[in-house]
């Protein structure tokens, strides 16, 4: 019977473990197969070299990068601000029925797959830049627009959560002192739940370097820093998923690296959010 | 005047925050009721059950109904008995301490890891190195990886809201951790377990850029696991980017979305009622 129990939990462990396992076998298999390219073009030329021509041989990451950052910091400045005056309203105004409405709203957003946000920009908003704003619609702002939809979601409901778990006796301490619901807000409610405020968008921000398909069908896939919001971009994401198909050999190789560059980029984001949520811990205890 | 700037601030911060509701709500319903709109039309019986003629341009999506369902039953079984293990672990054996830590940050990371890169690392795995092609199989292992820690969370959160007083009552009376896990925790735990394969699901479902790498692109029902498949998001991707036809993209959208529109707010009603009735916040 003992070793029967015995036996369960060292099964249930390996499982567990299992993720973790997954992971190093992700950077080994990943490392691997990328690295000979890096080896052979040097580090600093393949990261910050700034042409990328697969057909005459050079591969310089520097523009996939700069726009892969580029589309991420644009879709965060529009999802910010809106995602947390949604987390405010859901969290410390709205009654319950509205609670009801929006929060069914989000789920929503958070289970459209990545593909449809990606054609409704090609269809819609790709068309509407193009006209309106000039330039060949497949853009930055394109790209920015649908991934803030798209990481609108995952700031809303881990802020909101944060902000709920702020305690009573504050928000009631405030308002008994005097405080407007907008004082006590932005005064109270979000300074105390900054931490996981922070961590939402960090989580947000992997998210949109990350995504593919959304990015991939509205990104215009031009390999140079972009010069403008309308012009075109081609981020890491898109460019490995779009040139897999016939990329063959050193190319294949350098898709790989381009891969290697993105999971390091993930896993330092991974890491501030570890110890953010630490942080986040030891506030709770005041 | 001082006390009427702080009101006239108050009033307009908290009109402010009902304008990014209303825009989020705005922004949900246009995307939806687009694709519905665009896409309902095209949807018939003919369209669900006829294979695809020239490429999709007509005839119906039948084969990657088919290709999508094998794949998320196929992940699903591969990927939930490694997550509820894992979250049983997590929940009612670990403590805390660096290797749980180290568990956690390992399922967390998981989560995070971009699909492309899945999807290279499911070619290589899958496709290249253990030789079995692209075909079902590769994808559906591939995947099962997204799925994996989406379920592992969930179930996890499911299992800990179990009130400590039934397994307290269960141990009392002599059963074994592991007998009080199995007739006491994971009954309870079960509608909660649920939600976390239907999440896990719906982000396969919806899933491409792995299906891009792995699959290959054969528009044919499988014979076999190792046949080349075509699922719906990979098929809606394919006419929608090489102009075959923007119509039938939309109705692949649109059959996605129903598919993807039920697992959610299933799942989330589940949630609601689940962690209320056992006293859990959510």
């Amino acid at each position: 019977m003992k070793i029967w129990e015995k036996l369960v939990e060292i099964s249930l462990f390996i499982c567990a473990i299992s993720s973790v396992m997954i992971i190093a076998l992700i950077f080994l298999f990943i490392i691997y197969n990328g690295f000979p390219i890096i080896i052979s073009k040097g580090l600093i030329s393949f990261v910050f070299g700034g042409t990328w021509k697969p057909d005459s041989g050079v591969y310089g990451v520097f523009p996939l990068l700069v726009g892969s950052f580029v589309i991420t910091i644009l879709s965060l400045v529009i999802s910010v601000p809106l995602s947390l005056g949604c987390a405010m309203l859901i969290s410390e105004i709205a009654p319950e029925w509205i609670r009801n409405l929006l929060r069914p709203a989000i789920d929503t957003l958070a289970g459209i797959p990545s593909i449809i946000y990606g054609l409704f920009g090609l269809v819609i908003l790709v068309p509407f830049i193009m006209n309106n704003l000039g330039g060949p619609g497949q853009s930055v702002l394109a790209c920015g627009i649908v991934l803030a939809v798209m990481v609108l979601p995952t700031i809303v409901s881990i802020s909101e959560d944060s902000m709920k778990s702020v305690p009573r006796e504050l928000r009631e301490g405030s308002l008994a002192l005097g405080a407007t619901r907008w004082q006590m807000i932005t005064g109270i409610v979000v300074p105390s739940a900054l931490s996981g405020i922070v961590a939402s968008i960090v989580l947000a921000m992997g998210r949109s370097i990350g995504e593919t398909m959304a990015v991939i069908m509205v990104c215009g896939g031009v390999a140079k820093i972009p010069s403008s919001l309308l012009s075109p971009v081609y981020p890491m994401t898109a460019i490995i998923a779009s040139e897999w198909g016939y990329a063959s050999g050193d190319h294949q190789v350098a898709l790989f690296a381009v891969g290697i560059v993105l999971l390091f980029i993930i896993m330092i984001l991974n890491i501030v959010i570890l110890f953010s949520r630490r942080y986040n811990l030891k506030g709770h205890k005041v | 005047m001082a006390v009427n700037i702080r009101y006239l601030k108050d009033q307009l911060g908290i009109l402010l925050l009902w304008t990014c509701g209303a825009l989020t709500l705005g922004i949900m319903l246009m995307i939806t009721l687009y694709i519905l709109w665009n896409g309902l039309p095209i949807i018939s019986l003919g369209f669900l059950s006829a294979d695809p003629i020239q490429g999709g341009k007509s005839g119906g999506i039948f084969p990657t109904i088919v290709a999508t369902l094998f794949i998320t039953i196929i992940a699903l079984i591969l990927s939930a008995p490694l997550s509820i293990g894992g979250a049983i672990y997590m929940a009612e054996y670990a403590g805390e301490n660096t290797l749980t830590r180290l568990v956690r940050f390992g399922a967390d990371s998981l989560a995070g890891i971009p699909s492309i890169i899945i999807g290279l690392f499911g070619y290589l795995l899958f496709v290249s190195y253990t030789k079995l092609g692209f075909s079902l199989i590769s994808g559906s292992l591939a995947v099962a990886f997204m799925a994996m820690p989406i379920i592992l969370r969930v179930s996890e959160e499911a299992i800990k809201v179990v009130p400590e007083s039934y397994k307290h009552g269960s141990l009392a009376i002599g059963a074994t951790k592991w007998q009080t896990i199995r007739k006491v925790v994971l009954p309870t735990a079960i509608p909660g377990i649920i939600t976390g394969l239907m999440l896990g699901m719906g982000r396969v479902v919806g899933e491409t850029a792995v299906f891009l790498l792995t699959t290959g692109s054969v528009a044919q029902i499988p014979t076999s696991l190792s046949s080349a498949v075509r699922p719906m998001t990979v098929h809606m991707y394919i006419i929608a980017t090489e102009n075959i036809s923007l119509p039938y993209a939309f109705g692949t959208a649109a059959t996605l979305l129903i598919i993807v529109l039920i697992i959610t707010l299933t799942s989330n009603y589940i949630t609601r009622r689940y962690f209320v009735k056992l006293g859990g916040r959510r």
